[in-house]
């Protein structure tokens, strides 16, 4: 593989996140005292999270094992999050038991 | 950005604790995954240093893991650009409550919006982090890539020599985190209807097309809450100057 087309695809990657990241400062900042926005600004952190925990499991297929160690492993985390509270414990114990779910039956 | 017409906001040296005790679980949480993009990256037949080179310059979690597949398979630039473009749309909106306002310097700013990412967002959308310093918010940010880097690093170094299927199912770190910020931001501000309208978009999002799920869904997602809000006018506190 050509290292330069590969450190390419890193420029043009980062470039753009970037851009994504920085310029809207300039642009919605002002309006941080428009009523709408100070609206969306409140509502938005939950969407957002809510529709990117469903992206990182739209490209599984819907078998059986899948259901199974995906779903487990989404129960067991949201679970202890909402018990104990302690973000790491409640990704690293998640993450360990959709593993050896994985490995048992996937 | 025109910063000088706003007020420096006091040095408060007590939130320093509270800073770091919301990001450090959060970057733990970054750790695994960045094991898991580290072993994704030898997987995928790169060097292991090119595990390192993605997660610190280009340093957008999810995006990275389509990147490796495009850099392995040669697409054209073209098409890199507008999949980065689609996947990391959603950074628009953190602009929103980021307190980059209280970042002072041009390097810092720099730093704080090229380290934008999800995670950071989260942990700076309370009510508390508008009152972090500087030295907060940079200091929470260079943890987060630390921790992501540092997992990256170790992953792909693990990954050239351990057999790769004792690290199936770690991917699975990114679905925890999102899980776990989702539950934080609702607890933050419990509000079941806009947690509807995010997974009726997600739906809709992925029945129109899998492959462009993520803007569809925040294109609909935001319209919706643009709607309600014109609807509804609720009181909100002021934002941060």
């Amino acid at each position: 593989m050509n290292p330069v087309a590969i450190a390419a695809v890193v420029a043009v990657a980062a470039g753009i996140t970037w851009g994504l990241r920085a310029l809207p400062f300039a642009a919605l900042a002002p309006l941080r005292q428009n009523a709408l926005l100070a609206q969306l600004r409140i509502t938005m952190p939950l969407g957002i999270m809510v529709i990117l925990t469903i992206y990182t499991v739209s490209g599984i297929d819907a078998t059986g094992e899948n259901v199974i160690t995906y779903g487990v492993g989404i129960l067991v985390t949201a679970v202890l999050q909402l018990w104990k509270r302690h973000v790491s414990i409640s990704i690293l114990v998640g993450t360990a038991v959709h593993m050896a779910l994985v490995a048992w039956i996937g | 950005m025109d910063e000088s017409t706003r007020e420096p906001v006091a040095a408060d040296p007590a939130p320093t604790e509270s800073a770091f005790s919301v990001a450090v679980p959060v970057g733990l949480g970054l750790f695994p995954l960045g094991l898991a993009f580290g072993a994704l990256v030898v997987h995928a037949g790169l060097s292991w240093w090119w595990a390192t080179v993605f997660s610190t310059i280009v340093y957008a979690g999810s995006l990275e893991f389509l990147l490796v597949g495009m850099a392995v398979s040669g697409v054209p630039l073209a098409q890199v650009a507008v999949s980065t473009l689609l996947v990391n749309s959603r950074h628009v909106f953190y602009s929103l409550s980021f307190p980059l306002h209280n970042v002072d310097s041009k390097v810092g700013k720099a730093y704080a919006t090229f380290a934008l990412t999800d995670e950071a967002y989260a942990v700076t959308t309370s009510p508390e982090a508008q009152r972090w310093t500087s030295r907060q918010i940079i200091g929470v940010q260079v943890f987060f890539q630390v921790c992501w880097v540092g997992g990256a690093t170790l992953g792909a170094l693990a990954g050239a020599v351990l057999p790769l299927d004792k690290l199936d199912g770690l991917d699975f770190a990114l679905t925890a985190l999102f899980v776990v910020l989702a539950i934080e931001a609702y607890r933050d501000r419990p509000d079941r209807v806009t947690a509807a309208v995010a997974v009726v978009c997600a739906g809709v999002a992925l029945a129109i097309s899998r492959e462009h799920m993520l803007p569809i869904a925040f294109a609909g997602f935001t319209a919706v809450q643009v709607w309600r809000a014109r609807r509804h006018p609720i009181e909100v506190p002021a934002a941060a100057p």
